[in-house]
């Protein structure tokens, strides 16, 4: 589904990841551990696309196509969806017309016809009520004003309406409570498949208690140093990052 | 000193020529006519040295003067308002001025609502009308070079009183529309009494191409406790030298709620002279100007706080694109017993274009001691990771552009409360973004 093959990234001359190869399969959820400014966010962002990154070397295939020279609607058209760590605020513009014109937009471009506003609305409700969003949330201007756990699940909402075939979630468990972290859990549960891939970036095991990978992957100085199953990230959270510290800084 | 002989230019000429020609034709107070003329004429086209004027200069722009359009023919002016769209979808009874003058066949006068009264400035002037007394309300106005020649030419226009208490439902509509290249003068007035309310919008639209040079005045004279709506839609051609001016002199306890929204003209100049005569009003100027290419719109605006806890809102935002010029002069007077006024000035623009430019002077002079005002200005550029964020949804970039051009213009017009004249300006605003992708 998703390889990655030696990606080499810079921004503003300074070297952020060193040839990171990965691969995610189909139906699988991966997640990357790793500390603080190991990468971790440079990934996603370069996986999605935003331009203020110069990648070096190496490709990105989604489902065996290159998508780094794709756009980055292009690229959500061909599936990829980012879930952010800081979604955006946008005052003027409505979480519904944002919704639909994302909608439209990725139907559009896969040659399907727009959707009806009944039909539109009947989704986003239906998917708010799993999310426990209420309707005056969808009444305000995208993120405006939401708390960080609203701003959490209006990513899900719209993972879930976009319905991508490969999700990556950046550090989607930061600033939520318990109760949220448990309700944004049980969205993206609710939407592994086995056609669809994840990738979930966290610092944390918590978050993979309710989201279980299927492989855990350590991200240092910007390569993944360690590769396992799902015991890798309890075996973090007892002895914390300082081996991988250590081995690259030894390098 | 020595007697000064003042070059004009060919402009100022043919003006000088037309108002002679003219002086003798044009209907009402012939002395104030001549006085206004010759202020104007005295200094001329205010040109860059001008203060007022120095980021608009009228000497460049309007070189020759365009010859005064006659009243056009029913047939004439049945085809130039065919072709005009602003605000028709809107449900509102209409006045259509074509090149200037009022087209009755073409105006819903003989169905106007309850409590309200039109007369045509032509037959007022004409008959000496009692309304004819409420012109030039606004005193710094008188001042101004565009106002003077306004009222030296002004040829036709409408009067509409609003009868105290009446709360009229259904906005009235003033179609200006030109055919050709022509210059007009008109001048509307609207008096709206005591507990009365009344919409107005205004559509100005011309063809492109055709070098127009046009000065329409818009005065309100507003009673106590009187609630009013104006939404102006510039759409001329793209030609067009567009000078309008607003005049707004506010009683007590009154609503008044004014936008300007800019698509058209080659050159467009919008003064908005506000006086808050009464006590405890509010105010809320706003504009909304998009151009592109070598289009140059100027919002300029002087409020006047007379009166105690008055509150004014003023919002302009504009969007340039290619090599477009923006211009916003903005002043708050707060006269020394205007005590507790509550004075907010913002212009806000968003370059879309390395060509384009704005220019921003905000001004206050405040005499009194005890108020609150603020103004601020911005310039800035779409944000690249709001354009990430949205694009990352799968929406291309000149959807995404849109969609936060729609937002930034957005906060200007959703003050409108008429809803299809909401409506139709968002549809002037896609349409205008649509034009640009």
């Amino acid at each position: 589904m998703l390889e990655i093959k030696n990606l080499v990234v810079q921004i503003e001359d300074k070297r952020i990841l060193n040839g990171l190869d990965l691969t995610v399969n189909k139906g699988e959820v991966a997640a990357i551990m790793g500390p603080n400014g190991s990468g971790k966010s440079t990934l996603s962002y370069v996986i999605a696309g935003k331009d203020d990154y110069e990648v070096l070397d190496g490709e990105i295939l989604l489902n065996g196509e290159n998508i780094l020279e794709m756009e980055p609607d292009q690229r959500a058209a061909a599936g990829v969806f980012l879930a952010f760590q800081y979604p955006l605020e946008i005052p003027g513009v409505a979480t519904m017309t944002f919704l639909k014109a994302a909608l439209n937009a990725q139907r559009r471009s896969r040659g399907e016809a727009e959707l009806t506003t009944p039909d539109f609305i009947k989704r986003v409700n239906g998917a708010a009520a799993q999310l426990h969003i209420d309707k005056d949330m969808l009444k305000r201007a995208l993120n405006v004003g939401f708390s960080g756990g609203e701003k959490k699940r209006m990513e899900i909402l719209q993972m879930a309406l976009l319905e991508p075939a490969f999700c990556v979630l950046d550090e989607t468990d930061s600033g939520l409570d318990i109760d949220a972290l448990r309700i944004v859990s049980e969205g993206v549960n609710a939407l592994r498949s086995q056609g669809r891939g994840f990738l979930v970036i966290t610092h944390y095991q918590r978050l993979l208690s309710h989201i279980v990978p299927d492989t855990v992957h350590v991200m240092a100085n910007g390569r993944i140093v360690k590769s396992g199953g799902k015991e890798l990230a309890l075996e973090l959270e007892a002895n914390g990052y300082a081996d991988y510290r250590q081995q690259t800084a030894a390098e | 000193m020595g007697a000064v002989t003042l070059m004009r230019t060919p402009a100022e000429t043919a003006l000088a020529q037309a108002f002679e020609a003219a002086k003798g034709k044009l209907p009402g107070d012939r002395d104030a006519r001549v006085k206004a003329f010759s202020d104007f004429i005295e200094v001329g086209l205010p040109h860059r040295r001008v203060e007022a004027f120095k980021y608009t200069d009228l000497r460049a722009a309007m070189r020759e003067a365009a010859p005064f359009a006659e009243a056009p023919t029913g047939e004439e002016a049945k085809a130039a308002l065919a072709n005009a769209q602003g605000f028709v979808d809107a449900q509102a009874v209409r006045i259509a001025i074509v090149n200037g003058h009022v087209v009755r066949e073409a105006s819903d006068l003989d169905r106007l609502p309850q409590g309200v009264e039109v007369v045509t400035l032509a037959d007022a002037h004409g008959n000496d009308h009692a309304m004819i007394r409420h012109l030039d309300a606004v005193p710094l106005a008188r001042e101004n070079p565009v106002y003077r020649l306004n009222t030296a030419f002004m040829t036709d226009g409408v009067l509409i009183r609003v009868v105290a208490n009446t709360l009229v439902d259904e906005p009235l509509h003033l179609r200006f529309v030109t055919a050709g290249t022509v210059a007009t003068a008109t001048r509307t007035l609207v008096v709206v009494e005591e507990a009365a309310s009344v919409t107005i919008l205004e559509s100005h639209e011309g063809p492109d191409g055709a070098a127009s040079q046009l000065n329409d005045v818009v005065e309100f004279v507003v009673g106590d406790r009187a609630k009013v709506d104006h939404v102006r839609l510039n759409a001329e051609g793209n030609d067009a030298l567009a000078l309008s001016t607003l005049t707004a002199r506010l009683g007590e306890a009154v609503s008044f709620n004014s936008l300007n929204a800019v698509v058209g003209a080659g050159i467009s100049r919008h003064q908005v002279f506000v006086t808050f005569a009464g006590d405890r009003s509010l105010a809320t100027i706003n504009g909304a100007t998009m151009i592109k290419g070598r289009q140059h719109a100027d919002s300029t605006l002087v409020v006047t706080h007379s009166g105690l806890h008055c509150t004014s809102r003023e919002l302009f935002k504009t969007v340039i694109d290619g090599e477009a010029t923006g211009v916003f002069q903005g002043k708050i007077i707060v006269e020394p017993q205007a005590q507790k006024t509550d004075g907010r000035m913002m212009s806000a623009s968003l370059l879309l274009s390395e060509g384009g430019a704005m220019n921003n002077k905000p001004e206050l002079e405040i005499f009194a001691d005890d108020v609150q005002c603020a103004h601020g200005a911005t310039s800035g550029q779409l944000d690249e990771d709001l354009l990430f964020y949205i694009m990352a949804r799968g929406v291309p970039r000149a959807e995404a552009e849109s969609l936060l051009v729609q937002a930034f213009l957005g906060e200007a017009v959703e003050a409108v409360e008429n809803e299809a004249a909401k409506d139709a300006l968002i549809d002037s605003i896609e349409g205008w973004l649509r034009a640009r992708a």
